[in-house]
């Protein structure tokens, strides 16, 4: 047992307590920065000495990117793009992963490997042969470029994802499938796919997240301001207004809020998936 | 069941793992198998993309990147950029992850602190470069609060001066990184047996004994896999400088994924980008190579 009342004690905890404050501004000033823009005239902004809270409160700069249709087509490009990913990867993985959970075959190890290996690729190797494809396919520029591209970077973790989620169910319960003379798909879908919703949701997360995140691809195989997403919005918006800082400041806050939601109402899930390619 | 029945059940089992795995399989080979093997093609070709025969170029054009003081030049500076980035992000990870796993803050406190030291994670790259512009601003807070303190006699243009852009961009990104190793560390940490620590205990052991023989060694194989990942995927950021130096100015932050884009797509020099991305690839292959080993070995 720890003796709490020495002197030195209670000193070693006020120290902690004082570089967890510091550890708290190091993270969260630069976010809360951001959000109090958001809510300040472009004048404000830069005052001096600077405002930690806003002065003057104002909407003027979210009602200028929601009141905006250019902006608001980046914002359900995002969705819908990362949306259709999420719904294909999910699938895809699914099956491969019963398949590495389920089954022992010859190449199993080496299909592992090239799995886990795929995650290290360099994103930039694959942008020029992918421009090459996507021009000579004539797909350039539009959703079909956007889905094929991120489904190669989305699967391998999916994969991985839903293959560690398979293996800790109990295999009785397949099993029993097939005593019953069901076959391997009746097992997937009528067991498997009812009892792995978390690692559903989790993978789903994933997806959805590394998608809304990509920037190379989307600023290369994409061209007209309608086929934009989100983050090469916020590049728009930082070329044309220099300095409505307000009005990218918002911009970031919308383009945050899936993933803080996400973050909040499902923590657990998001977690799995952000440390999954390190842990396994 | 009779015995045809059996054997047809058993081929069954057989291809069934073969099919589940095809789609996936299909994806991968045609959409990342056969694309790393044109880029080596173009590599060795005059006028990839761009024309329909291009000719065979040899080594030209590899031979143009090695004559290249830029690429050298963005070498160095990835280098710098990523062995900055993965120390302060193992550093910053482990000092909170060592805080928050201690037993003198009390659990709700914990809960909170856990959730806001992770933000830095849940922003997309282009929006931390985004922040970190308007910080950093030559008007913004960050000048205008070291000028009051003293610490710097007049406004310093942290993105857009050759001195201090590549230290601004490794900065950004050491923000927006430390909470990998931060989350897995946390789990590490609650890994780890108390006996090892009541065993100590006894034997009178001080709290950095503690640290040095017991905590630390036991976290030894998240710290190097971590590492190894981080070390890899921080050396092909690309959003993080493209929006806040753009590689300037004057080249001083062009990393290798800028210099190649930058040959790809303003100069239209595909095949010697091409080349470029070879390296990059090569260099991340052997670094993964050294990473499935390490994870094999475990």
């Amino acid at each position: 047992m720890r003796k709490r009342h020495t002197p030195k004690d209670r000193l070693i905890t006020v120290a902690l307590h004082v570089a967890l404050a510091a550890g708290l501004f190091f993270a969260a000033f630069p976010i809360y920065w951001m959000l109090s823009s958001s809510f300040k005239s472009n004048t404000e902004i830069f005052a001096l000495p600077p405002t930690v809270l806003p002065k003057a409160f104002t909407l003027e700069a979210y009602a200028a990117i929601l009141g905006d249709p250019v902006k608001l087509r980046f914002f359900f490009n995002s969705y819908f793009v990362a949306g259709a990913v999420t719904v294909l990867t999910v699938l895809i993985a699914l099956l491969a992963a019963y398949g590495f959970s389920r089954f022992n075959f010859r190449g199993k190890g080496s299909l592992n490997t090239l799995i886990i290996s795929t995650q290290t690729i360099p994103p930039i190797t694959l942008l020029i042969p992918f421009f090459g494809l996507v021009v000579s396919y004539g797909i350039f520029d539009t959703y079909v470029a956007l889905i094929l591209t991120y489904l190669v970077f989305t699967l391998p973790y999916a994969i991985l994802l839903m293959t560690g989620y398979l293996n800790t169910l109990p295999r009785d319960l397949d099993e029993a499938v097939a005593v019953d003379g069901g076959t391997s798909w009746t097992a997937l879908w009528r067991v498997i796919v009812p009892i792995s919703l978390p690692g559903i949701v989790a993978t789903s997360v994933y997806t959805f997240l590394l998608c809304w995140n990509e920037f190379l691809f989307a600023l290369t195989l994409t061209k007209s301001t309608s086929m934009r997403t989100v983050p090469i919005g916020i590049q728009l918006l930082m070329g044309q207004h220099a300095f409505e800082w307000n009005q990218m400041m918002a911009m970031s806050v919308l383009g945050s809020l899936p993933l803080l939601l996400i973050y909040l109402v499902a923590q657990r899930f998001f977690l799995a998936g952000m440390t999954a390619g390190s842990v396994k | 069941m009779t015995r045809q029945k059996r054997s047809h059940h058993r081929l069954k089992r057989a291809v069934a793992p073969y099919l589940y795995l095809s789609p996936s399989l299909l994806i991968i080979g045609l959409l990342m198998l056969l694309p790393m093997v044109t880029v080596i093609a173009y590599s060795f070709q005059n006028s990839a993309v761009l024309r329909r025969d291009p000719s065979f170029a040899g080594l030209k054009h590899y031979q143009a990147i090695f004559v290249d003081p830029v690429f050298w030049a963005s070498l160095w500076h990835t280098l710098y950029f990523t062995c900055m980035s993965v120390v302060f992000h193992m550093t910053i990870g482990m000092v909170f992850a060592l805080m928050l796993n201690s037993d003198r803050i009390n659990p709700t406190l914990r809960n909170i602190l856990r959730v806001l030291y992770i933000l830095p994670w849940l922003f997309t790259a282009v929006i931390i470069a985004v922040i970190w512009r308007l910080l950093l601003e030559p008007n913004g807070v960050v000048n205008s609060v070291l000028m009051q303190m003293g610490i710097i006699g007049s406004k310093v243009e942290w993105f857009s001066s050759p001195e201090t852009a590549l230290h601004a961009v490794t900065f950004a990104n050491i923000w927006a990184g430390y909470p990998l190793f931060m989350v897995s560390l946390l789990a590490g940490l609650q890994g780890i047996p108390k006996d090892f620590y009541e065993a100590a205990d006894i034997d009178g052991a001080k709290a950095y004994q503690k640290l040095i023989f017991i905590t630390i060694p036991q976290l030894m194989p998240i710290i190097i896999s971590i590492s190894l990942l981080d070390f890899i995927w921080t050396m092909q950021v690309f959003p993080l400088i493209w929006i806040t130096t753009g590689g300037g100015p004057i080249y001083s932050t062009e990393v290798l994924s800028t210099y190649t884009y930058k040959l790809a797509f303003s100069s239209y020099n595909l095949s010697q980008a091409s080349a470029s991305a070879v390296v990059i690839l090569l260099i991340s292959l052997g670094l993964t190579l050294f990473y499935i080993r390490y994870q094999k070995a475990r």
